[in-house]
C-alpha cells in the first residue's frame, strides 16, 4: 500500500482541484506552444476570440467577452497582444482563447492561456 | 395496351433484372454480396434478391395486374465481381422510395434484410451498403442533439471526449458502483458508462443505480468545476419500462442516457431518440449483437449499414470499434464508417468499402465511440485516427490503474491533452507518440505509472472481415 499514491482533489481546495477544460491537466502552455496553438487556430480558418472569468465561475457557458471575436485576424502577434491586454486588465481571471468555427457553429478550439487565481 | 394475365412461374430476371435502368435520385440503393448455389446464373439470383426484397413472390399472381408493378418493383441494375473472391458477386438493387414508410428504418430493413436472407437459391447473402436518398433522410428524426450541441451542453471543445465503462460489468451494489463512477469522474473523465448488460438486476436495481450515480456526478462536478455525465442505461424489457427509466433520469437532471439499439430494437430506439430530442437529453448507443450480424464477410449486414441505420433512427454516440484495441475492426473500413457517422456528405470510396455517395443534408452527426481493450499507450494513435469529434473509452485502462480510478482517469486525461497539444503543434502523433507521452509523464506520476503498467500489452490478431481486395 505504501506504493499507492493518493489522488488528492477535494471540494475545499479550489486551487488544487478545480479544472477548466482542455489543457487544464497539463502544465501551463509554453510560449512556443502558445504561439503554435494560435497558429493552429489561424491555419484552420477559425476566428480567434478571447474570453475571461473569475475562476469560481468557470463552469458557466458565458464568460466575459473581451471586445469582439477577431474576425479574419491571422497575425499571431496581434492575437498574443490582445491576450496579454485582457490578462493585464483582469490579472486574477482565467483568460481563454477560442477558435470559432463558423461552419460547425462551435468552438473548434478552446484553451486557457492565462490561469487565474483560484480561491 | 394493358397486360394480360398469364399464370405460372416466370424467371425472376424477366421482370427484375434491368441493366439499362437509370437510377433515380430518390431511389434507395442497396449493394448485396451474393453467394449463389452452384449452377444458378448470376442475373437470375440477383433478380431474385431484388424481387424477394421488394414486390415479388415465386409465382405470377393476378393481383400484380391491379397495380403498376413497374412503379413499385425493386430492380437489379448492375452486377460486379468481388475482388479476390470467385464464390460471390455484388448485385446493385434500386428500390423506388414509394415502397417505404417515411421515417421508418424498421420498414426498410424489414424489406431489405427480410425473407430474402433465407432464400434457398442463395448459399449466403450480405447487405454491404445502402444509399439513403436525401429525400428519405429528411423524413427521419436522426440524432437527438448532434455533435455541436453535445459540445455546447458539456462545454468540451477542441479535444476528444473521455469515458470509462464501469467494471466488473455485473455484480456491484448501487452504492459501490456510484463510488467507481465518482472516482473516475473526479480524476478527469467526462463520462462514465453503464456496461450494456447492466439493466436492472437483483444485485442493483436501476433506480438505486441512477440515484447513486447522480450524486457521483454532482460531487465530481463541484470538485473539478467541469461538466460530467454517466450513460444511464435505460434498455429494458418493454418500451414502457424503458420510458419510465428515461423519465426518471431526466427528473434527476442526468445529461445523457443510453440504449442498446440492436437488442433493444429499432422501434424502441427511434421512439427514445425522438423523446431525447424533445427533452434535451443526449443518447449514447451501444451495439450489442452487431458482430452476429456484421462479422461474417459473406453473410449478414455490414456495420456501415448498421451505422447509417442508427444515424437515421437516432443516437448521439455509437460504438465504432477502436482499430487498435481488443475488438475486430479493419482500419480503412473503420475510417469509412466513422465518416458515415459524422460527415454531411460521404463520397463513394471502394478502398474504404463505401459503395455509394451518401448525402445527409443537415442531419446532425453521431460521435464515434472507441472502446474495448485500449490504454494510454494507444492514445496517440486514437487521437490521430478519430480526431476531436470522438469519445475514447478506457474501461480496464482506467479502473486497472495501480492507484485506482481517479489516478487512472487523470493519466488518460493528461495523455489525451498532451496528444492534442502536440498535434496542434504539427507533431506526427503515431510517429512521435512515445516521446509525447514520456514528456507528459514527467509532470504526471499517474501517467508515468500507467505507462509502466501497460507497456507490453498488444492485440495483434488478424482481422476476419477485411475490405474486399484481390488478396489471394
Amino acid at each position: 500500500m505504501s506504493d499507492v499514491q493518493d489522488y488528492g482533489s477535494n471540494l475545499s481546495d479550489a486551487a488544487l482541484s478545480r479544472k477548466y477544460e482542455t489543457f487544464s491537466y497539463l502544465p501551463a502552455l509554453s510560449t512556443e506552444s502558445t504561439r503554435a496553438q494560435i497558429q493552429y487556430i489561424v491555419d484552420k480558418g477559425w476566428n480567434p476570440g478571447i474570453e475571461h472569468t473569475e475562476p469560481e465561475n468557470a463552469i458557466s457557458n458565458y464568460w466575459y467577452m473581451w471586445k469582439l471575436p477577431m474576425f479574419g485576424e491571422t497575425d499571431v502577434d496581434v492575437i498574443l497582444a490582445e491576450l496579454e491586454a485582457c490578462h493585464k486588465a483582469h490579472p486574477d481571471n482565467h483568460v481563454r482563447l477560442l477558435g470559432f468555427d463558423n461552419f460547425a457553429q462551435s468552438a473548434g478550439a478552446s484553451m486557457v492561456i492565462y490561469r487565474g487565481v483560484s480561491v | 395496351m394493358a397486360k394480360q394475365y398469364d399464370a405460372g412461374v416466370k424467371e425472376y430476371r424477366d421482370t427484375y433484372w434491368t441493366p439499362d435502368y437509370a437510377v433515380q435520385e430518390t431511389d434507395i440503393l442497396a449493394c448485396f454480396k451474393i453467394t449463389p448455389q452452384d449452377g444458378v446464373p448470376r442475373e437470375e439470383v440477383a433478380a431474385a434478391v431484388a424481387a424477394e426484397s421488394s414486390t415479388g413472390t415465386w409465382t405470377t399472381v393476378w393481383t400484380d395486374l391491379l397495380t403498376d408493378l413497374d412503379h413499385y418493383k425493386g430492380r437489379c441494375y448492375a452486377i460486379e465481381d468481388v475482388p479476390g473472391d470467385d464464390t460471390c458477386f455484388y448485385a446493385f438493387v434500386a428500390y423506388p422510395i414509394d415502397l417505404f414508410e417515411e421515417g421508418s428504418v424498421v420498414n426498410i430493413l424489414t424489406s431489405l434484410v427480410g425473407n430474402v436472407f433465407g432464400f434457398k437459391a442463395l448459399r449466403a447473402l450480405r447487405l454491404e451498403d445502402i444509399r439513403f436518398p436525401i429525400a428519405y433522410v429528411m423524413t427521419c428524426n436522426g440524432p437527438p442533439q448532434g455533435i455541436q450541441q453535445e459540445r455546447d451542453i458539456l462545454n468540451k471543445y477542441g479535444r476528444p471526449l473521455l469515458g470509462c465503462t464501469i467494471k466488473p460489468k455485473l455484480g456491484l451494489s448501487a452504492k459501490n458502483y456510484g463510488r467507481a463512477c465518482y472516482e473516475g469522474l473526479r480524476g478527469g473523465l467526462d463520462f462514465t458508462k453503464d456496461d450494456e448488460n447492466v439493466n436492472s438486476q437483483p444485485f442493483m436495481r436501476w433506480r438505486a443505480r441512477f440515484d447513486f450515480v447522480m450524486e457521483a456526478i454532482h460531487k465530481a462536478e463541484a470538485e473539478t468545476g467541469e461538466r460530467k455525465g454517466h450513460y444511464l442505461n435505460v434498455t429494458a424489457p418493454t418500451c414502457d419500462e424503458m420510458m419510465k427509466r428515461a423519465e426518471y433520469a431526466k427528473e434527476l437532471g442526468a445529461p445523457i442516457i443510453m440504449h442498446d439499439y440492436l437488442t433493444g430494437g429499432l422501434t424502441a430506439n427511434t421512439g427514445l431518440a425522438q423523446w431525447c430530442q424533445d427533452n434535451g437529453m443526449l443518447l449514447h448507443i451501444h451495439r450489442a449483437m452487431h458482430a452476429v450480424l456484421d462479422r461474417n464477410p459473406h453473410h449478414g449486414i455490414h456495420f456501415r449499414v448498421l451505422a447509417k441505420v442508427l444515424r437515421l433512427s437516432g443516437g448521439d454516440h455509437l460504438h465504432s470499434g477502436t482499430v487498435v484495441g481488443k475488438l475486430e475492426g479493419d482500419r480503412d473500413a473503420t475510417l469509412g464508417w466513422i465518416d458515415i457517422m459524422r460527415d454531411s456528405f460521404i463520397k463513394e470510396d471502394r478502398s474504404r468499402g463505401i459503395f455509394f455517395d451518401q448525402d445527409w443534408g443537415s442531419m446532425p452527426g453521431v460521435i464515434p465511440v472507441a472502446s474495448g481493450g485500449i490504454h494510454v499507450w494507444h492514445m496517440p494513435a486514437l487521437v490521430n485516427i478519430f480526431g476531436d469529434d470522438s469519445c475514447l473509452q478506457f474501461g480496464g485502462g482506467t479502473l486497472g490503474h495501480p492507484w485506482g480510478n481517479a489516478a487512472g482517469a487523470a493519466a488518460n486525461r493528461v495523455a489525451v491533452e498532451a496528444c492534442v497539444e502536440a498535434r496542434n503543434m504539427g507533431v506526427e502523433l503515431e510517429k512521435e507518440g512515445k516521446d509525447i507521452l514520456q514528456k507528459a509523464a514527467k509532470h504526471s506520476p499517474e501517467l508515468k505509472i500507467a505507462m509502466e503498467t501497460w507497456k507490453e500489452i498488444k492485440f495483434e490478431f488478424d482481422t476476419v472481415d477485411k475490405i474486399d481486395v484481390a488478396h489471394k
